[in-house]
């Protein structure tokens, strides 16, 4: 049945963004500070304050119109968006409306088939942040102020994503791309990240738009493609019923997997919108905009095409790679360090980043750039894999312990005597004494449980100390049982 | 000494300190002022003690030579302007217990000057009013007539200059709130270029229109306040980065060469017949100093007052939002829900007037309604600011009225709102259009009643305004 439908998808997304200060006072925007103690009579509205707005945020703003492709508007206005609520101490909410400061963008979006698609942006623009009210206590309900003033942009995109796997994928394209530009820290969780999706459905072959819903507080990534699921799902149910979609706002309960309808459009805010006549307009010319442009770095979707072509990464290595900007730069890093510089051993990087250091980030849940571990350590590591000093096994050993004290492998390798052993003629004496020694096994091996291999392999570790060299150990072995034949 | 005539700062500095001239002994008699004439109702609060203190650190201060711009200078200041640690009251029952966490950059200014802040003042509640009698404290009287309005908003810094409660006082003038009660109770009122002074610290009625500005028994003081008060402030994006220049210093007497053109739209029938007389003397006197007249016309004068109410209660209703019980300020008893505490606190906690002006507001920006009003108000503005951009090309300055009226009766138009808008018929196109303006006694009526005209100037030219008024009142004495 739902094959009939065809979604309408577009979203709302807010980012806070990482500047020192507020976005019209000079008060900090730490999160997790104690409640109420990250402000100032300006954000806290008292009698008389005006607001003086923070720089950074329209230099942020550009960045981000430019990584999206946004025409930047030379001048913009900030408007009032009025309503009562307690978190909001001024009864009203600094935001643009008519001249928002970019507008007319677009990114890029992989689909599942290796096709890709465009997403246009219809604006960007600058506001602040409201305050929180917590419900949730006994007492009453409590006001917390300290993200009152914190600076946002909202992006607010087409209609033009057409399953909850585009809007997923969007999503974290927008995400990818402020961490990168280094705006905004991207977690949903801790709310620096918010989206909002307006949803409808239509049979496919019609031309005009159905009633919309507007779906909220859906606080994760894996929320947002369940509630708009679920969204979709609701909606086609109703018209398959005969019934119709009512232009209301839902709120996603993530607890039980409902979005519950929240308020109707009949007592919908209507927000008084009027320019603020507090602030100037904010003028950008020229050369604004080309300072802005020399600070923006590759955007991910350059960077993983260029991982392919310059260091001959398969695809989901270059994609895992340049999910994170700090991971990407990890990785770039850490093959600048190397002495022995191929394709082998960029793979080799890349595994090593992929499989050991991303577990340890993903399990320690911190940044890539806090791990005692530099990248320069670990080329010197990969370096010493493959110029066969130690063996993978023993890589491994090293590698907790660099992750431990931030030691450079080579001080752990000399410390443990971990140098592997490659000199023939040592292990060759060491294998006459086990062959010697095991002259029952041999004859096993000569009369055809060439699995026995594994046997004398393991006694050569255990006397050398895992230290051996697994190639020559095997060469000299191999050679050794079947000579005497 | 001051009991009677009007005491200025001139008169201050040309005596030599002694105990009788003291500043405490001034500080003194103004507190003695004020306490014989309380049923003025001038203030929200007189600050005694602490006046007192101030007045004799400033004596010690000026006994050792150290002396600042406005040492020794007793000013009242508005209600509606942030003193840290005092109570902010607007005139208003929904501020009634507030106090203020922080100096207004006005204030930061003038006891950087050493001014001496004797009190705050009574106005209308939140400066919407043309009478004074919009107070939650109750109205203010003329003392030039106490049955007389002082005019509003500014109605207790009018009065108190008026009455000597203090040297000089600061107002706001939205629309003519500091040039109306000037001009009733006879007495110097300047409005300065929106952007002259900073707005940090002045409670917000509508943001593109409030000055702050003073009020004083002469130009000279006008002067000295507002060249103390005034310059850019990082702390105010709308405050000018304009060089504030030594008034005083231009203030030479000179007015050859001075064109000042005379708005056809401001002499209409209209006008009190005695007024207009007023107006005929000092121009046949400012011609004898070698002022050249002419007529000039502002055609757009007529769409003022609508375009003026629309815009000034639509940032009003958004300004006043702030006031909803939750934070602080009144917080109704009678309510059990997040809903009917906003309703009930603001309905118990503003005047009428207020509300009035909130729903006005709140209509003309509600989605159908702002093109209609918001949207072409504004289109106005900017008509009637080119309306005087295009005068200006031509003269220096205009004369207009400063009300239609001398000082009505109390209570004459508490019933009739529209009666009280058009008294700031002559006030209110300044504000539209952000230019300085000052008001200047020039004689009285038959009944004895104050009589006001108003000198407008160009952006930022509040120079050329004080030098007029300064030889205005020479011939005065």
């Amino acid at each position: 049945m739902e094959l009939k439908y065809e979604t309408i998808i577009g979203l709302e997304v807010h980012c806070q963004l990482l500047t020192k200060t507020k976005a019209f006072c000079s008060c900090p925007t730490t999160f997790g500070s104690l409640p109420n103690s990250n402000v100032c009579p300006i954000c806290l509205g008292m009698p008389g304050v005006l607001p003086v707005l923070n720089k950074q945020i329209v230099d942020f703003t550009i960045l981000m119109g430019l990584a999206t492709n946004c025409t930047i508007s030379n001048k913009s206005i900030f408007a009032r968006k009025n309503y009562f609520y307690p978190d909001l101490p001024k009864g009203y909410q600094i935001s643009q409306f008519e001249n928002p400061i970019c507008s007319k963008g677009f990114i890029e979006i992989e689909l599942e088939n290796n096709s890709t698609k465009i997403i246009g942006i219809t604006r960007i623009h600058m506001e602040e942040d409201a305050g929180k009210s917590i419900h949730d206590l006994d007492i009453d309900t409590l006001v917390d102020v300290n993200r009152c003033g914190v600076p946002l942009i909202e992006i607010v995109s087409e209609p033009e994503m057409r399953s909850s796997k585009e809007a997923f994928k969007y999503l974290s394209a927008i995400k990818q791309i402020v961490t990168y530009l280094g705006i905004c820290d991207g977690n949903m969780e801790e709310g620096s990240l918010r989206c909002d999706a307006n949803v409808s459905v239509r049979k496919i072959g019609e031309n005009n738009f159905r009633t919309k819903t507007e779906v909220k507080n859906m606080n994760s990534f894996r929320n947002v493609e369940r509630a708009l699921e679920f969204e979709i799902e609701r909606q086609i149910n109703l018209y398959e019923k005969g019934e119709s979609v009512i232009h209301q706002t839902l709120l996603w309960d993530a607890n039980k997997n409902v979005a519950i309808p929240m308020r109707s459009k009949e007592d919908a805010h209507d927000y008084r919108y009027f320019p603020d006549p507090d602030l100037v307009k904010v003028e950008v010319d020229e050369k604004w905009i080309n300072e802005i442009k020399k600070t923006i770095p590759e955007l991910p979707s350059k960077k993983l095409k260029r991982f392919i072509t310059e260091f001959s990464l398969p695809k989901y290595d270059s994609e895992v790679l340049t999910t994170e900007r700090d991971v990407a730069e990890y990785f770039e890093e850490t093959i600048k360090n190397l002495n022995l510089k191929n394709p082998e051993t960029f793979k080799l990087a890349s595994n090593w980043i992929m499989t050991e250091l991303l577990r340890v980030i993903k399990e320690e849940k911190v940044s890539i750039r806090l791990l005692k571990v530099l990248p320069i350590n670990l080329a010197e590591l990969i370096d010493a894999i493959s110029n066969g000093k130690i063996s993978g096994k023993i890589a491994k050993d090293i590698f907790a312990e660099m992750l431990l004290r931030g030691e450079k492998p080579d001080v752990i390798i000399n410390k443990k005597g971990l140098i592997q052993l490659s000199d023939e003629s040592e292990i060759e004496k060491i294998i006459t004494k086990i062959l010697d020694e095991n002259p029952e096994v041999v004859v096993k091996f000569r009369e055809g449980k060439k699995q026995l291999i594994g046997f004398f392999v393991g006694e050569v570790m255990k006397l050398t100390s895992g230290k051996a060299n697994p190639k020559i150990v095997n060469q000299i072995l191999l050679k050794k049982l079947n000579n005497a034949n | 000494m001051h009991s009677v005539s009007s005491y200025s700062y001139d008169d201050f500095l040309n005596q030599t300190p002694d105990n009788n001239n003291s500043v405490l002994n001034i500080v003194e008699k103004y507190l003695k002022n004020i306490e014989l004439r309380k049923n003025i109702n001038a203030f929200t609060e007189v600050y005694n003690e602490e006046s007192i203190a101030n007045a004799k650190k400033t004596d010690q201060e000026l006994k050792s030579n150290n002396k600042k711009k406005l040492s020794g200078f007793v000013i009242a200041v508005k209600d509606i302007i942030s003193i840290e640690g005092k109570k902010l009251t607007c005139a208003s029952k929904i501020l009634k217990d507030f106090t203020s966490l922080y100096d207004a950059t006005v204030i930061k200014k003038l006891k950087d000057a050493d001014a001496i802040i004797i009190g705050k003042t009574n106005c209308d509640e939140f400066a919407m009013g043309s009478s004074g009698e919009n107070s939650s404290i109750g109205k203010t009287l003329n003392p030039v007539n106490e049955a007389k309005v002082p005019g509003g908003s500014s109605s207790g810094s009018a009065a108190a200059v008026a009455a000597n409660f203090s040297m000089g006082s600061l107002g706001t003038d939205t629309g003519g709130s500091i040039r109306q009660p000037a001009g009733f109770c006879g007495i110097v009122g300047l409005k300065p270029t929106y952007g002259r002074v900073s707005r940090y610290g002045l409670v917000a009625f509508a943001s593109s229109f409030d000055q702050i500005g003073p009020f004083a028994n002469n130009s000279r003081d006008a002067a000295r306040i507002l060249e103390v008060i005034a310059g850019h402030d990082p702390l105010d994006s709308t405050s000018a980065n304009i060089p504030v220049p030594n008034y005083l210093e231009k203030m030479n007497g000179d007015l050859k060469n001075l064109k000042i053109g005379l708005p056809k739209e401001y002499f209409d029938d209209s006008l009190n017949p005695e007024i207009k007389k007023s107006i005929e003397l000092k121009i046949e006197f400012l011609k004898s100093k070698g002022v050249k007249f002419v007529e000039v016309s502002l055609p757009h004068t007529e769409y003022t007052i609508p375009a003026y109410y629309i815009l000034t209660t639509a940032e009003a209703s958004s300004n006043l939002a702030r006031y909803d019980g939750a934070r602080y300020g009144h917080r109704s008893k009678n309510s059990n829900t997040m809903e009917e505490m906003f309703v009930n606190s603001r309905s118990e906690g503003f005047g009428n007037e207020v509300k009035r002006r909130i729903m006005l507001g709140t209509y003309v920006l509600s989605s159908g309604y702002y093109d209609a009003y918001y949207k072409k108000a504004q289109k106005v503005r900017r008509l009637i600011q080119k309306d005087f951009l295009d005068v200006f090309k031509n003269v220096d300055c205009l004369l207009t009225p400063t009300s239609p009226t001398t000082a009505f009766n109390l209570g004459e138009k508490t019933k009739n709102p529209l009666e009280m808008y058009l008294s700031d018929i002559y006030t209110v196109s300044v504000n539209l259009a952000g230019l300085p303006a000052i008001s200047i006694p020039s004689g009285k009526d038959k009944n004895n009643l104050p009589i006001g005209i108003q000198l407008i100037g160009k952006h930022f030219d509040e120079q050329t305004l004080l030098k007029i008024a300064d030889v205005c009142e020479n011939n005065l004495n």
